[in-house]
């Protein structure tokens, strides 16, 4: 059950880092327009569709003595990330990157821009018309993607693998947990594992389909579409 | 006092690409800017309000400059103290009516707010909303919220796109009514800006008409748009019967002159314009302004009288629209206009042959 709560921890960090980054990264994409933004676009959408081993081998290699971040870490910490519950957050949040940024836009997008023009003309700033009009209004797609990125890290495995290794306590996660017992023929603990992950998913998908049907199908699409 | 010179180029589909080229002085008031879609009626308010960025030229209120295009001076919209209602009216959903018209003071303490809100709740008689959500009002209360959120802020200027269209005439009025109640104290410039010649004419003050974002006319509705000189203009405010015709006499000292229509024979006299005898002009007739006999009238002021046969007949609303093919080859056909009583005393069916009546004064010579 450690390997749960390890699981648990991670996906929260890692969904209250997404909705942190996310969200400016997201209304600069959806309000913006310049000549080289479809190549963000594609960098933001790059997770859905690279095999998770190619991600963890990369970041793994960042991560490692040599690598930029690293060093930056060996400089201000006096240690490495990989094979740590820090470097875990870290390759994990590029990993979720898309399933919390592509909600956002969608949400933004499909605001009523005379609403941010009325809003502009009654005097309120860029971040007032943000935090009053388009935050409300976006919520149920924010909700999608907080709940999107958390499950998406709660059933991670090739990433985790490459970056956390094994380690009890430290970066074994639930579905590396279920692996090794599978591995070693402990088909009832391995069962038990593998029922609650499908039941927190399938309550977590169901909450998101409950909040915004709208929302959650286009995201879900491009999710099923791996 | 709102003074503007601007240019901006629009391009769209082929039919309703232009640039916009206007300068406008709009004193305190009410001023209507009429035209037909794709005019560059809302392009000019854009413009005004600093959502739109012009290509070139100024903008001024007051003495004060909100955009020079040539010195790089561009206010942003929200420090422009303008007001601008849109056709959508753009109130916030997840708002209560009085957290709408509360959202522009942020910048006044919470008990000169309060008082603020109650006031112009109170203008625009809608205090028993206050804390009704945006979108639990119903159409007519929506437009008086979205003017009391507007007016809230004390602006320098007060622009309207067609806020009022969907509503009916005596709801129109009410509010109006209570704008230009308002506008008494503040006296402020108000631009109104409408595709509906019925809203000119029941706001009946300055009209500014664009066409193809130019100005082509300026002056009192009735002025400006009971004779139009410009065919575009004509359609746009509703003369359902447009004709080419040839000037075949002018009779100088009567102030009238006969035009031939082009097609067909007919011939209808018209007051004198600036044509020459030969010259191919348009006339432009409002449907409503033609009389339907079903025998031939004798001893009238109207000087046009043209046989002719309808053709279709339809009820829209309480109006029945006839179409009526004059002479006997039909080349020509009117529109008319009738109202459901004159349908039924004159018994007037399809195939049924009438006389059609015009007065010399309702057939309006334009230029091109």
């Amino acid at each position: 059950m450690n390997s749960l709560i390890l699981s648990v921890r991670l996906a929260a960090c890692v969904s209250a880092i997404l909705l942190l980054i996310g969200m400016p990264l997201a209304y600069w994409l959806a309000y913006w327009n310049w000549r080289g933004k479809f190549l963000l676009e594609a960098i933001v959408a790059l997770p859905l569709v690279l095999p998770p081993t190619v991600l963890g081998f990369y970041v793994l290699i960042a991560l490692g003595p040599h690598g930029p971040i690293g060093k930056i870490s060996e400089a201000l910490f006096h240690r490495g990330l990989a094979f740590t519950f820090g470097g875990l957050v870290f390759a994990s949040v590029l990993y979720s990157f898309p399933f919390t940024v592509q909600p956002l836009i969608a949400s933004f997008e499909a605001m009523d821009r005379r609403l941010l023009d009325a809003s502009a003309l009654l005097g309120a700033s860029r971040f007032r018309t943000f935090t009053k009009v388009i935050l409300p209004l976006s919520l149920p797609g924010i909700v999608t993607a907080v709940v999107l990125s958390f499950a998406h890290t709660l059933g991670e495995f090739g990433v985790v693998l490459m970056v956390g290794g094994n380690l009890p306590g430290i970066t074994r996660t639930a579905s590396i947990d279920i692996y090794d017992r599978v591995q070693s023929m402990e088909y009832a603990e391995a069962n038990r594992m593998a029922l609650v992950l499908l039941i927190i998913s399938f309550v977590v998908l169901s909450a998101v389909y409950g909040v915004n049907r709208r929302i959650g199908r286009r995201v879900w699409a491009s999710w099923a579409a791996r | 006092m709102l003074n503007a010179r601007l240019q901006k180029a629009r391009s769209g589909a082929a039919h309703s690409s232009f640039v916009l080229d206007v300068a406008l002085e709009i004193p305190s008031g009410i001023t209507i800017v009429f035209g037909p879609s794709g005019a560059g009626k809302s392009t000019l308010l854009d413009c005004i309000a600093g959502l739109l960025k012009p290509d070139s030229g100024r903008i001024e209120i007051n003495g004060e400059m909100l955009l020079d295009v040539q010195q790089r001076i561009d206010v942003p919209p929200a420090k422009r103290k303008i007001a601008y209602v849109f056709q959508s009216l753009a109130l916030f959903p997840h708002m209560t009516a009085e957290q709408n018209v509360a959202y522009g003071l942020a910048d006044i303490p919470a008990p000169q707010r309060a008082s603020r809100v109650k006031a112009m709740l109170g203008a625009f008689r809608v205090e028993q909303l206050a804390n009704r959500k945006a979108d639990q009002i119903s159409g007519g209360e929506k437009q008086r919220v979205a003017l009391a959120r507007s007016l809230a802020t004390s602006p320098r200027v007060l622009l309207l796109d067609e806020p009022l269209t969907a509503l009916d005439e005596g709801l129109k009025k009410s509010i109006m009514e209570d704008l230009r109640r308002w506008n008494a104290a503040q006296n402020i410039p108000i631009l109104y800006v409408t595709h509906s010649r019925a809203e000119v004419d029941a706001l009946g003050e300055r009209v500014i008409v664009l066409d193809q974002g130019k100005i082509i006319s300026t002056g009192t509705p009735h002025e400006v748009l009971d004779a139009p000189r410009r065919s575009s203009l004509a359609q746009a405010s509703g003369f359902e019967n447009l004709f080419s015709g040839v000037v075949v006499e002018l009779r100088e000292s009567d102030g009238v002159m006969r035009v031939r229509l082009v097609r067909g024979a007919s011939e209808i006299e018209t007051p004198l314009g600036h044509a020459a005898l030969g010259t191919t002009v348009r006339l432009a007739i409002r449907a409503g302004d033609i009389l339907l006999a079903t025998e031939r009238p004798y001893g009238l002021s109207a000087r046009n009288v043209i046989a002719g046969r309808i053709i279709s007949l339809e009820q829209r609303g309480t109006m029945f629209v006839a179409q009526v093919a004059a002479d006997a080859e039909g080349a020509v056909v009117f529109t008319v206009h009738l109202t459901l009583g004159a349908r039924r005393a004159l018994e007037l069916e399809v195939n049924r042959p009438v006389w059609l009546v015009l007065k010399t004064y309702s057939c309006h010579v334009l230029e091109d």
